[in-house]
């Protein structure tokens, strides 16, 4: 049986791993990427490579060396890099020796048909009909978006947990459940299972948390690893983050179609041309969270991604026009985890007390009488 | 009084200014460019911009600030394609928005743009919009193009026979400029990279200028047709989606294919996004396709680069060439 392998991005391995395994090949699940991952995509990447593309590298790095012979990955149509990165890590590992087989698919939509030759040759090597392909794209499809959903109900339920820490442990138990879902009739199930677990966790329902929007570059903003675990940690503290990407919606509107295009409306007035990658939508989200009552807006980019850098000289403005404060947090290999908690912890400060002083100014409009 | 336009000295400037300057003197409009880069210029310019930008983007900023008090308006083009080939990198086409929301007090930003990814007709839809919004009539438009394409195609003529871009500029302008001389038997070098970063003399650290001094012929991807360098640029696999990132891979293999060459240096900004790639390409190709004979140096310059470093790496580099000419 043909090991195959793929890249780590947040909790869609899962997805993944079903896709593969279903497909009748042997899945080499990537581990989470650790700084030991990092540390040797960092060795072979180029130096200026966004932190993704080191990680992924590194990732692949170690799947090779677990046996791996087939990796299957998405290209992209630009101008953000990463639509080459499948070519550029091709070519660094053969250099490196490895002997890999590397299928990159284009989004459908820049090219029915080389997307169409590449998955027949997939099918013929793992000896499936297409018939039953299908099947199993919509399994994996309904775990994929099973597990982003139970991570969105994940967020909203932690800044209220009477015990700090509750929600995360039984979301990774939620995992091990959905993990062990095969059929649409289990996932079904699991899927009342967790939302049940997740449902049952003692909250006090009074807290009134902040509403912070998380915008940025898809890889940072999906993996844990790489945002220091932003969500977590800022719920832990309070706050009710709403995440602008998740996969299968990421998938529905950008790969599969041209985009969500609403969202790229709203930043005309600011950054009025597609600029690749979520630069635009950075934008564009940011106006939507000031709109929807949102205290502030974090946005999560790597180090050069050039879309991301376009859209952080643009916020300042968007902030001092629609008065939202925004915080930009640039990630690489150096950034270290106490530095970003310092900083998210004295954002966090800095809404709270903007709320109090408007609440306070609010109250005192409405009491003239007295 | 004629309208005063800002056309900044720095990232298209070196690649299509013939173009625009002709195109609007014909339409009686006076083309204000800012000086050449000096420290002060680059200063303001990365006091201003953010931080991640690279070296050629806060340097706009800078240029942009000289001119924002002298004229009615600045001309900030938005690049998107000039070809259905390649689009430009993400910092072009989001710098009018970049510059408008960094900047404060700028006169009016004229940022149509120049997408000529669907038709053959290059900077014509552009021109016409400027004519529209300036309130011409398409008759002196169309003649305004033609004029502007004329001094682009005699500038392209110039750098293809070796004129540098100033030099070629210089000569346009009616100066007497001497053609380039190359020495036989001196080493010969190509010097790739973007030409808002190889040109510029100060951000550049005149690289150039000190590669003649030391007696060496240096080779450009403008002394090469573009035509070339991208069907050359078409053997990898997936082409890059960069306009200049292509020319400067196809100037690659030119050059690998020349086999003149003693030695590739190829010129980057610090943190340039397209060139991460592109260097890696160059690095990896360049030893597989000459087996490791044609040595590479990468040179790699941002704000705080200093010239004592430079000046170092070029004379070890140019002695190593002698030497292994010598060795030979």
């Amino acid at each position: 049986m043909k090991k195959v392998s793929f890249a780590h991005m947040g909790y869609s391995y899962l997805g993944f791993k079903q896709l593969v395994e279903d497909m009748g090949f042997e899945a080499v699940v990537p581990a989470s990427p650790s700084p030991a991952t990092l540390d040797r995509g960092v060795t072979y990447a180029p130096e200026y490579a966004c932190i993704p593309f080191k990680m992924v590298l590194g990732t692949y790095l170690e799947v090779l060396e677990r046996g791996a012979e087939m990796i299957i990955t998405s290209g992209g149509v630009g101008p953000c890099r990463a639509g080459l990165y499948g070519m550029m890590h091709e070519r660094i590992l053969r250099n490196l020796g490895f002997n890999l087989e590397i299928f990159i698919f284009d989004p459908p939509l820049t090219g029915l048909w080389p997307f169409f030759i590449k998955l027949r040759r997939v099918l013929k090597a793992a000896g499936l009909s297409w018939l039953a392909f299908v099947d199993v794209v919509r399994r994996a499809w309904a775990k994929l978006k099973l597990l982003d959903e139970l991570e969105q109900l994940a967020t909203s339920i932690r800044p209220y947990e009477l015990k700090r820490g509750e929600t995360t442990r039984t979301f990774r138990s939620c995992l091990k459940i959905i993990d062990q879902a095969r059929s649409q009739k289990e996932i079904a199930a699991a899927r009342e299972e967790c939302r049940q677990l997740l449902q049952n966790i003692p909250r006090d329902a009074g807290r009134r948390p902040l509403k912070v929007g998380i915008v940025g570059e898809i890889y940072v903003l999906l993996e844990p690893f790489m945002n220091l675990e932003i969500e977590k940690t800022l719920g832990e503290m309070g706050v009710v983050t709403h995440r602008s990407i998740y996969l299968t919606q990421y998938t529905a509107t950008d790969v599969l179609a041209h985009g969500a295009q609403d969202v790229r409306q709203l930043a005309h007035p600011y950054l009025n041309q597609f600029v690749g990658g979520h630069g635009q939508n950075s934008v564009g989200e940011t106006i939507l969270y000031a709109r929807n009552g949102f205290d502030g807006v974090i946005q999560l980019a790597p180090f050069t991604c050039i879309p991301e850098i376009v859209a952080k000289s643009i916020l300042p403005r968007v902030s001092r026009d629609l008065g939202i404060p925004i915080l930009s947090l640039t990630i690489d290999e150096q950034t270290g985890r106490a530095g970003v908690e310092t900083r998210l912890e004295a954002f966090v400060d800095l809404l709270r007390q903007r709320r109090e002083q408007m609440e306070a100014r609010s109250n005192a409009a409405l009491l003239p009488g007295y | 009084m004629a309208l005063h336009i800002g056309f900044p000295t720095a990232l298209i400037y070196y690649s299509h200014f013939p173009f625009w300057l002709a195109f609007f003197n014909r339409l009686g409009i006076e083309i204000v460019t800012s000086p050449l880069t000096t420290k002060a210029i680059l200063d303001d310019g990365a006091r201003e911009a953010v931080a991640d930008a690279c070296i050629p983007i806060k340097l706009y900023h800078g240029h942009v600030l000289t001119l924002k008090d002298k004229v009615e308006a600045i001309f900030i083009p938005r690049m998107v394609r000039t070809n259905k080939r390649a689009t430009f990198c993400p910092k072009f086409l989001g710098l009018p928005d970049m510059v408008r929301a960094t900047l404060a007090h700028l006169p009016p930003i004229i940022d149509l743009q120049v997408d000529a990814g669907r038709g053959l007709w290059g900077f014509w839809p552009t021109c016409r919009g400027l004519a529209e919004l300036l309130g011409f009539s398409l008759r002196l438009a169309w003649s305004a193009y033609r004029e502007g394409r004329h001094h682009q195609d005699a500038y392209q003529k110039l750098l293809l026979a070796g004129y540098l871009p100033l030099q070629a500029m210089a000569k346009l302008r009616g100066e007497t400029v001497e053609a380039p001389a190359r020495e036989p038997g001196a080493l010969n070098l190509a010097v790739l990279g973007y030409p808002y970063q190889v040109y510029d003399q100060y951000i550049s650290l005149d690289l150039i200028g000190k590669l003649k001094k030391m007696g060496v012929n240096v080779w450009t991807m403008e002394m090469v047709h573009p035509a070339r360098l991208y069907r050359l640029s078409s053997r990898l696999p997936k082409r890059l989606f960069w306009h200049f990132s292509n020319l400067v891979l196809g100037a690659t293999y030119h050059y690998l294919q020349q086999g003149n060459m003693d030695g590739i240096i190829h010129v980057t900004a610090f943190g340039c996004g397209p060139d991460a790639m592109v260097d890696k390409i160059m690095e990896l190709d360049i030893r597989k396709l000459s087996q490791g004979q044609l040595p590479f140096m990468s040179v790699s310059i941002d704000e705080q680069t200093g010239d004592a470093g430079i000046t170092t790496r070029l004379e070890a580099f140019v002695d190593m060439l002698h030497q292994r000419r010598g060795n030979r």
